[in-house]
């Protein structure tokens, strides 16, 4: 079997990192960077960026040696991504934050009210209803995390989980302190019933809609893979809104929050639900622009994120 | 078919007509603008020097500038605009935040704090921000009219090495003068109980802000 002879420069400087010998042909991206890890074990895989092209897009770890554009003597170019932490961790953190600091807030923990109030509840039913509904969502995330998202990558900069939790953890203490304040102030008297009371069938149904797009999305993935396939509506009605939205899961999304923001007549609610609305648009531009690169065939009638408008 | 040849070209020569002229109307309008903003900060400085020749006291120098001062301060919100349609290669973001620290200033804490306004350390901002904005307008007028003669040069890029710490200085000491009056007055705060289940509270939002001015790189423009 002919091998081949694998050299690996520094992206910037050119210099000479690792040299492999006797290479299988049909050895992967992710094969050569457990050897070069072996060589430099400061560079774990999941932090090694391994290209053809100093300044080219980084190669997949699925990528087979035999089947990229190199000679027998192959020339690849490393640049470090910088310290990696698994998005596991990440979300698992990200999410128990708020959990545990609305929960804080709810039972008025000492020294963020005056001691008068510590340790007593609201008399508002709202604000018990609240802290269910606040609660519940992000248990279901944090089991989401841990059984039914399938992950393109394993992990990213160890940056991003300072950013991250600063975002989360930041608005659910901000939202969570003038909710469960002494001197809240409920949806009014008249129409407040009714206002929570639809608040709330529209957290619940946004929360349903959010869950099925999840698992019709590790549906369309077998387990341990990183295949990429266009979601189509399944059996079950909540998923039918793929046929207008490239990523309903933010769509629904953003509806629990409106369902919340009204439920709870918070303005801070109302900005967490903007900024979140913001970040979702973003990456739903971004998702629905890969989705058109890659498959020819994709339904033109499909949004980002709102049917028809954006 | 030669006469769409013809108009082929014809539409070509337009099209590059339309862009250069574009590129000459955008230079015409920094020209003018830069021109303009050096005019305001000089007549702020010269009206600044006649107040304290004439009076021998900066009591009342605020009251006798503050309306050039807020129109031309506040006009600088165009730069915002330049950076956002291209015509001036700097991020929109940078010169966001300098302009709307100074609208901050002029607006939020010198115009609407009365009581602060005869404090020296206003003076102190004044004279620097002047000095620093006749230095920059008129660095970039000369750029554009690609005859920049030394001094300017050395001034933008020696002087704010004094200025800034100055600048800095008058800033934060006007500020921590007006927490007192902010306090009792409890302007622009809101507090609960209140339908929108929000607070403000402009004294603790100033503290914040003279903390920002800890790491401050938008000041280098």
């Amino acid at each position: 079997m002919k091998h081949y002879e694998v050299e690996i420069l520094d992206a910037k400087t050119k210099d000479k990192l690792c040299f492999l010998d006797k290479v299988e042909p049909n050895a992967t991206i992710g094969e050569i960077k457990s050897m070069f890890h072996k060589s430099h074990p400061q560079w774990y895989p999941a932090r090694q960026s391994i290209r053809l092209d100093p300044k080219g897009k980084s190669l997949k770890d699925e990528d087979v040696l035999q089947h990229l554009p190199v000679g027998t003597t192959a020339t690849f170019y490393f640049r470090d991504l910088g310290a990696q932490i698994s998005w596991v961790t990440v979300f698992l953190t990200e999410y128990t934050g708020p959990l545990v600091i609305y929960l804080m807030f709810y039972f008025r923990v000492p020294f963020i009210y005056a001691p008068k109030y510590d340790f007593t509840t609201s008399k508002h039913w709202v604000v018990h209803l609240a802290c269910m509904c606040h609660s519940f969502h992000y248990m279901k995330r944090l089991l989401e995390t841990l059984f039914v998202h399938r992950f393109s990558h394993g992990t990213m900069p160890l940056r991003n989980i300072f950013k991250n939790c600063t975002y989360y953890w930041g608005f659910a203490a901000w939202m969570a302190y003038y909710i469960n304040h002494p001197l809240y102030t409920p949806p009014s008297e008249f129409y407040g019933e009714q206002q929570i009371r639809l608040a709330l069938i529209i957290f619940l149904f946004c929360q349903i809609g959010n869950f099925s797009i999840h698992i019709a999305l590790r549906n369309l993935r077998p387990p341990g893979s990183k295949t990429r396939k266009i979601p189509y509506p399944t059996k079950n009605p909540f998923t039918w809104i793929f046929l207008l939205v490239s990523c309903p899961n933010y769509t629904y999304e953003l509806g629990s929050w409106l369902g919340f923001t009204v439920m709870t007549q918070c303005l801070p609610v109302a900005f967490f639900t903007m900024v979140g609305f913001i970040q979702m648009t973003v990456w739903a531009k971004g998702k629905h622009r890969s989705y058109l690169k890659e498959f020819r065939d994709y339904p033109p009638l499909r949004s980002p994120i709102l049917p028809f408008v954006l | 078919m030669a006469s769409s040849e013809e108009d082929g070209t014809v539409e070509e020569k337009e099209n590059n007509n339309k862009k250069r002229s574009k590129s000459a109307l955008a230079t015409a309008w920094l020209t003018f603008y830069n021109i303009a903003m050096t005019a305001g900060w000089l007549v702020l400085a010269i009206a600044m020097m006649r107040f304290y020749i004439q009076k021998g006291t900066h009591k009342g120098l605020y009251r006798s500038i503050a309306r050039t001062l807020k129109f031309f301060q506040t006009f600088a919100l165009v730069e915002v605009g330049h950076c956002a349609i291209g015509i001036v290669r700097t991020s929109v973001i940078v010169t966001g935040v300098q302009v709307c620290s100074r609208i901050f200033m002029v607006w939020f804490i010198t115009n609407s704090i009365r009581q602060i306004q005869n404090e020296e350390s206003v003076i102190l901002f004044l004279v620097v921000w002047t000095v620093t904005e006749i230095t920059r307008y008129s660095y970039y007028t000369f750029n554009l009219l690609h005859h920049l003669p030394y001094f300017i040069k050395w001034a933008r890029y020696n002087l704010f090495i004094v200025l800034y710490p100055l600048g800095v200085i008058g800033e934060l000491l006007t500020i921590y003068a007006a927490l007192p009056f902010v306090r009792r007055s409890g302007m622009y705060s809101m507090r609960l109980p209140n339908k929108y289940n929000v607070s403000f509270d402009y004294y603790y939002c100033l503290i914040v802000v003279m903390l920002s001015y800890i790491p401050r790189k938008e000041h280098f423009q």
